[in-house]
């Protein structure tokens, strides 16, 4: 044993470093998240919080639930793809407790221009209007049924546009002269 | 059992704060889901787009994306003759309120949507010092935001710019493909809005989704294909103008 009877400094060394090493495991024990690399590099526990977040679209399945008229009237009409929220705005609050929040009715004069005002960076095939040579500032829901736009698809509306778009474009028109 | 009036007292904000707890339950729960059936990714058609911002303004109002800031956006490019190296690009606040009207002329003209691309390779999360920004086993691209630090790296890294620090929260933010939404077979807030059907989300994984057949079907590209970043956002008709 006399090789190493001057090894001391060695061991202590050694158990210096030992400490260090345990020192270190318990603080990375706490500092570490429990579920960091369950799937890679990351918190695995990451997921299923941000899968947690609050919804505020509650998508066109809930609103079809009650609003079946609504949903019958679209599903034959030209906007049969146009969800409801992409009008009526994010609205899970709503579906959620129909009391707690009434939806507001969307402004046509905005909402329908949005998509439709004749633009030439638009796709061809898209239905566009110049919206003050269209209607002349009359409402585009007087004449237009916005669940099935196309006049004349939609029986309930079809003769109060009529009786409205021929009194109100000849107003207007009168108006513009 | 004897309850004296101080136990009841005792008992009563104990019963109450237990049956709060049983009313609210776990409503955003999605015990059904399973990471490993599905792979995320999105169909833009850009022929259908027209450039109206509802995308953007839902994913603003889903995800509170501050005024400034964007998950997504909508470009609206103009190539005039022979300039298919230069195009003119404007997205005015993002598209959030559509774009002016454009003038006919011997160019042409389309938009073009934006957002994360969901890369199975992103550099973005390569870069990340801390491991707070990763790809699920489902193929999105997510920010653990109480682990980032805030240095930026991933914002310099994201070839596309779909990256930004968040301005009160310090940390980094990005479109999340509405996680909380797909994770309960919801679509994500821009394809919900989107009146022309520009924008779908497809699982990759799921053999019935028409995504399928649309890639069979369609000449099909994705952005900054030569930076191999494995980008799942899929254009349809993508002119070679768009950077």
């Amino acid at each position: 044993m006399s090789g190493l009877k001057d090894a001391g400094h060695l061991f202590r060394f050694l158990g210096l470093f030992v400490i260090a090493f345990l020192v270190f495991w318990v603080i990375r024990g706490y500092v570490v998240p429990r579920s960091f690399g369950e799937y890679g590099h990351y918190r695995g526990a990451a997921i299923a919080e941000i899968a947690s977040h609050p919804i505020k679209f509650a998508g066109h399945q809930a609103c079809e639930q009650c609003h079946t008229d609504e949903a019958d009237t679209k599903s034959k009409g030209a906007h049969v793809h146009v969800n409801c929220e992409a009008c009526h705005g994010a609205l899970a609050q709503h579906a959620n407790d129909p009391t707690s929040m009434t939806p507001v009715k969307p402004d046509s004069a905005v909402l329908c221009a949005r998509c439709h005002t004749a633009s030439a960076a638009k796709p061809k095939g898209f239905p566009q209007v110049d919206p003050a040579d269209h209607s002349n500032g009359v409402p585009c829901a007087t004449c237009h049924n916005p669940h099935s736009p196309v006049i004349g698809s939609d029986a309930k509306t079809t003769a109060d546009a009529k009786k409205t778009a021929a009194t109100g474009t000849k107003a207007a028109t009168g108006g513009a002269k | 059992m004897n309850i004296s009036r101080r136990h009841i007292l005792v008992l009563l904000p104990a019963a109450a704060l237990a049956w709060k707890h049983v009313l609210a339950g776990t409503p955003e729960d999605s015990p059904n889901y399973k990471l490993s059936e599905h792979w995320w990714g999105m169909l833009i058609d850009i022929p259908k787009c027209i450039g109206c911002g509802n995308c953007v303004r839902a994913c603003q109002a889903e995800n509170d994306v501050p005024d400034g800031f964007f998950r997504t956006w909508v470009e609206r490019y103009h190539v005039s003759d022979y300039h298919l190296e230069n195009p003119e690009v404007i997205s005015p606040d993002g598209g959030k309120e559509g774009f002016p009207v454009a003038q006919e002329d011997n160019g042409k003209y389309f938009f073009v949507p934006k957002m994360c691309n969901h890369c199975s390779d992103s550099p973005c999360t390569q870069v990340c010092p801390v491991g707070a920004t990763f790809v699920t086993p489902d193929g999105v691209v997510l920010i653990d935001q109480t682990y980032c630090l805030g240095c930026a790296y991933c914002v310099q890294a994201c070839p596309y710019g779909c990256r930004y620090i968040h301005p009160t929260k310090k940390v980094a933010d990005k479109c999340t493909l509405c996680y909380h939404r797909i994770t309960k077979g919801l679509t994500t807030a821009c394809c919900e809005a989107c009146p022309t059907g520009a924008r779908q989300l497809a699982d990759l994984k799921n053999p019935n989704d028409p995504i399928h057949e649309f890639l069979k079907t369609h000449a099909v590209q994705v952005l900054k294909p030569q930076m191999a970043t494995g980008a799942k956002a899929f254009y349809n008709g993508l002119d070679g103008s768009v950077r």
